[in-house]
C-alpha cells in the first residue's frame, strides 16, 4: 500500500507538471494578483463588493457589454432584496407577445428576465464599436487564461503605449491585453461612479468590485458548492475510515 | 455451482433463468488471488466511473438542448438553473478525467504485472476496445456544449480522416454531414455520444466474464495452484474494493468541488464561433499523448497513422513480449524499462499540451520514437535476454515469505 502511495504520488506530481505546463502554453503574460475572497475551499464572495460591482457594472459596462446569462432574481445571492431587484429588472424594457390581439408589446422588466442587450444582435454592436464587438460578460472570468486576475489586470491595465509600439488607429494601448492593441477605450476613470456606501470609487477600487460582480456572475454556485464538498469529503472521510477498519476486521482471519 | 437459493421465489427463477447464481458466482464466490494489491481496485473504480458517467449523462441529457444555437445556452441553463445541474455537469466533465485516470493506471497495472499473457489475450483486447470507445465517447462528448474549444477540437480531429489517399475529403464530409463542422455535427454526435456507453457497458460485460473464465492475474503473475492460492470474491475484495473507492472517491471531489474547471480549457466558456480560431488549439488532457504522436509526424496522413498505430500496436502485445514470466516482480531489466516507458507517456502528455514549435518538437519526436522502439524492439528482446528472477512455488508460498521476512501485512 505505502508502494502503491508513492508511486502514485510521484505520477501525480509528475503528471500535474505535465498538465500545467500543458496549461501555461497560452499566458505568457503575468497578471497583477488579488487575494479574492472567493478563492480558496472556504472562500465566499464579498456581497459589498459585488453590488458596488453591480453599479459599475450597470453604470459603465452595460452600455457596451451584454450580461445574457444572468438573470435580476438571481442577485438575490449578492444579499439584494426582492423590491430592489423588482426595481432594478424594471429599469429596462423588453419586447414581449404577442398579446390576445396578436400584437407585440413592450413592458418593463421583470425579476425573471435576463439583463438586457445592449444592442439587438452582433452587427449592431459591430457597427457602433469601430467594428469591434464588445463580448458578453457572464462567462467572462471563467473564459480567459488568468481569470479574475486576468480582469483585473486588464481593467487596470491601460497606459501610454511605448514609443515603439505602433498603436492602430481607434485602438488603445493595454498591458495585459494579448498583442497590446485593444478596441475597448478605457472603461473607467476615477469617480466614474458614486458608490451609495461611500466607498471612494478610485479605479482600482471599481476594478476590483466589477471583477467580484462578474466573478459571481460566471459561477453563480460556486458557495454551494465548496459548502458541500467540504460536507462530501469529510463524510467521505469517515467512511473511508469505517470500511478500512472492516478491511482489516474481514482480512484478518487470512493471516 | 455452489450457489443453492433457499427462497422460494428465488429458486423458482433460478430454475428457469439461472442469472442469480451468475451474478452470486461473479461477485462473490469468484475465486481469486489471495495476494492482489491495491493495483488491482482500478478495474472495479472504471466501472464504477461508467455508471456514473451514464447515470450523470441521461439527467444532463434531459436539459440539454443540441443544437447550434442553443447548445451553449442550454449547458448554462444546466449551470445555472436546474436543481443541482451544476453538480450534474461538474461530475460529469470531471467525471470524463476521473474515468480516464482510472483507466490508465488499470492499463498500466497490466503492463507491468503481464496481464495480457496468454491465457488473457482477449481480456487484453476487449480492454483495448473499451478505451477505443472511451475515446470516441470523450472526443465527442466535449464537442456538446458548443464552446469554442468544442467547435475546433471537432474540426480538427474529423479532419485527420481528411488525410486518407483519395476518398478523405468524402469521409470528411460525410462525418461532418455538410461540408463544415456545423449542426448536423452536432446532432449526429450527441446520438453517438449517448449510444456508445451502452456499447462500451456491453463490451465490459464480455470484459468481465473473459477475465472470470481464466480468473485475475495478481502481482506474482503465478496461476492459481493451490486451494489455499485463492480467497472468494465476497468479502475480501468487496471491502478491499469499497475502502479504494472511498479514497478514490475523496479524490474526485477534490477537483469536482473545488477545481471543477482545472481540467477543462477556458476558451469553451466562449461559444463556438466558426470566423475565430484560437491561438492554441488543445484537446483534453488524456488525448495529449495522441496529440504529441499525431504532431510528431511532419506528414498529415503519417501523423495520423502513426497515432493510430500506437494503439494498435497495443493489440499485438501478447505476442510482441517474448518473455514466459508474467510479473515484472521478476523481470529486472523489464521493470526499468516499464518505469522509463511510463515517463514517456508523461512526457508525451506535457509536449501534447505544448504548441508545435522549437525544442517542443524535438523531444516530441523523441518521445515517440521511443514509445515504438519499447514496444516493438525492446520488449521483444528483452525477454529473450533478460535473466529472470527465481519464481515462488505458488502464490501462498510468496505470501508466506513476505509476511515472514518484513514482518508486515504483505497486502494490507
Amino acid at each position: 500500500m505505502l508502494k502503491l502511495i508513492k508511486s502514485l504520488s510521484a505520477a501525480a506530481l509528475l503528471s500535474v507538471v505535465a498538465i500545467s505546463g500543458a496549461h501555461a502554453a497560452g499566458a505568457a503574460i503575468e497578471y497583477k494578483s488579488v487575494d479574492w475572497s472567493h478563492e480558496g475551499p472556504f472562500g465566499t464572495y464579498d456581497r459589498a463588493a459585488a453590488q458596488r460591482g453591480l453599479q459599475v457594472y450597470r453604470e459603465v459596462c452595460a452600455g457596451c457589454h451584454s450580461l445574457e446569462q444572468v438573470s435580476f432574481r438571481t442577485l438575490a445571492d449578492l444579499g439584494f432584496t426582492e423590491d430592489e431587484i423588482k426595481a432594478i429588472a424594471a429599469e429596462g424594457t423588453y419586447m414581449d407577445g404577442p398579446n390576445d390581439e396578436g400584437d407585440m408589446f413592450e413592458r418593463a422588466g421583470k425579476p425573471f428576465d435576463k439583463f438586457p442587450s445592449p444592442f439587438a444582435n452582433e452587427k449592431a454592436a459591430r457597427a457602433s464599436n469601430g467594428g469591434a464587438f464588445p463580448p458578453d460578460l457572464s462567462l467572462i472570468v471563467k473564459a480567459r487564461p488568468g481569470f479574475e486576475n486576468y480582469l483585473y489586470s486588464l481593467l487596470t491595465g491601460y497606459e501610454d503605449a511605448p514609443e515603439d509600439h505602433k498603436l492602430p488607429a481607434g485602438m488603445a494601448y493595454n498591458a495585459y491585453f494579448a498583442g497590446h492593441n485593444i478596441a475597448m477605450p478605457a472603461p473607467l476613470a476615477e469617480d466614474g461612479v458614486e458608490y451609495a456606501d461611500g466607498t471612494k470609487a478610485s479605479v482600482d477600487q471599481m476594478a476590483k468590485d466589477v471583477t467580484v460582480f462578474l466573478a459571481w456572475a460566471a459561477e453563480p454556485k460556486l458557495e454551494e458548492r465548496k459548502n458541500m464538498g467540504l460536507k462530501v469529503i469529510l463524510f467521505l472521510l469517515l467512511l473511508g475510515g469505517i470500511f478500512y477498519a472492516a478491511k482489516r476486521k474481514v482480512w484478518s482471519d487470512l493471516h | 455451482m455452489s450457489f443453492q437459493p433457499k427462497n422460494p421465489m428465488v429458486k423458482w427463477v433460478e430454475h428457469r433463468l439461472p442469472i442469480v447464481g451468475m451474478v452470486h458466482h461473479a461477485l462473490y464466490d469468484y475465486p481469486t488471488p489471495k495476494n492482489l494489491s491495491y493495483w488491482w481496485t482500478f478495474g472495479s473504480l472504471a466501472g464504477f466511473m461508467l455508471v456514473v458517467q451514464i447515470i450523470t449523462g441521461i439527467v444532463l441529457s434531459m436539459h440539454y438542448t443540441p443544437h447550434v444555437d442553443l447548445a451553449f445556452n442550454s449547458v448554462e441553463h444546466i449551470m445555472r438553473d436546474v436543481n443541482y445541474g451544476w453538480l450534474l455537469r461538474y461530475m460529469h466533465a470531471n467525471g470524463a478525467s476521473m474515468f480516464f485516470i482510472v483507466v490508465y493506471l488499470h492499463i498500466f497495472r497490466g503492463l507491468y504485472y503481464g496481464s495480457y499473457k496468454a491465457p488473457r489475450e482477449l481480456l487484453w483486447w476487449l480492454g483495448l476496445v473499451i478505451f477505443l470507445l472511451m475515446m470516441a465517447t470523450a472526443f465527442m462528448g466535449y464537442v456538446l456544449p458548443w464552446g469554442q474549444m468544442s467547435f475546433w477540437g471537432a474540426t480538427v480531429i474529423t479532419n485527420l480522416f481528411g488525410a486518407i489517399p483519395v476518398v478523405g475529403d468524402t469521409i470528411v464530409t460525410w462525418l461532418w454531414g455538410g461540408f463544415s463542422v456545423d449542426n448536423p455535427t452536432l446532432n449526429r454526435f450527441f446520438s453517438l455520444h449517448y449510444l456508445l456507453p451502452f456499447v462500451i457497458v456491453g463490451v465490459v460485460i464480455l470484459h468481465i466474464w473473459s477475465l472470470h473464465t481464466n480468473g485475475s492475474n495478481n502481482p506474482t503473475g503465478l496461476d492459481l495452484k493451490e486451494k489455499s492460492d485463492s480467497i472468494p470474491f465476497h468479502p475480501y475484495y468487496t471491502i478491499k474494493d469499497l475502502f479504494g473507492l472511498a479514497v478514490f472517491l475523496i479524490f474526485f471531489s477534490a477537483f469536482l468541488f473545488y477545481a471543477p474547471n482545472y481540467l477543462g480549457h477556458p476558451d469553451n466558456y466562449i461559444p463556438a464561433n466558426p470566423l475565430v480560431t484560437p491561438a492554441h488549439i488543445v484537446p483534453e488532457w488524456y488525448f495529449l499523448p495522441f496529440y504529441a504522436i499525431l504532431r510528431a509526424v511532419p506528414d498529415k496522413l503519417g501523423g495520423v497513422l502513426l497515432m493510430f498505430g500506437a494503439i494498435a500496436i497495443l493489440f499485438l502485445l501478447p505476442w510482441l513480449d517474448r518473455s514466459r514470466i508474467r510479473s515484472a516482480r521478476f523481470r529486472p531489466i523489464y521493470k526499468q524499462l516499464f518505469w522509463i516507458f511510463v515517463a514517456d507517456c508523461i512526457l508525451l502528455t506535457y509536449i501534447g499540451g505544448k504548441p508545435a514549435e522549437g525544442a517542443y518538437i524535438l523531444w516530441g519526436r523523441i518521445a515517440t520514437i521511443y514509445y515504438f522502439v519499447h514496444i516493438l524492439i525492446l520488449l521483444p528482446l528483452v525477454g529473450l535476454f533478460e535473466k529472470p528472477k527465481p519464481l515462488p512455488a505458488s502464490i501462498s508460498e510468496d505470501v508466506l515469505a513476505k509476511k515472514g521476512s518484513a514482518g508486515e501485512a504483505s497486502n494490507a
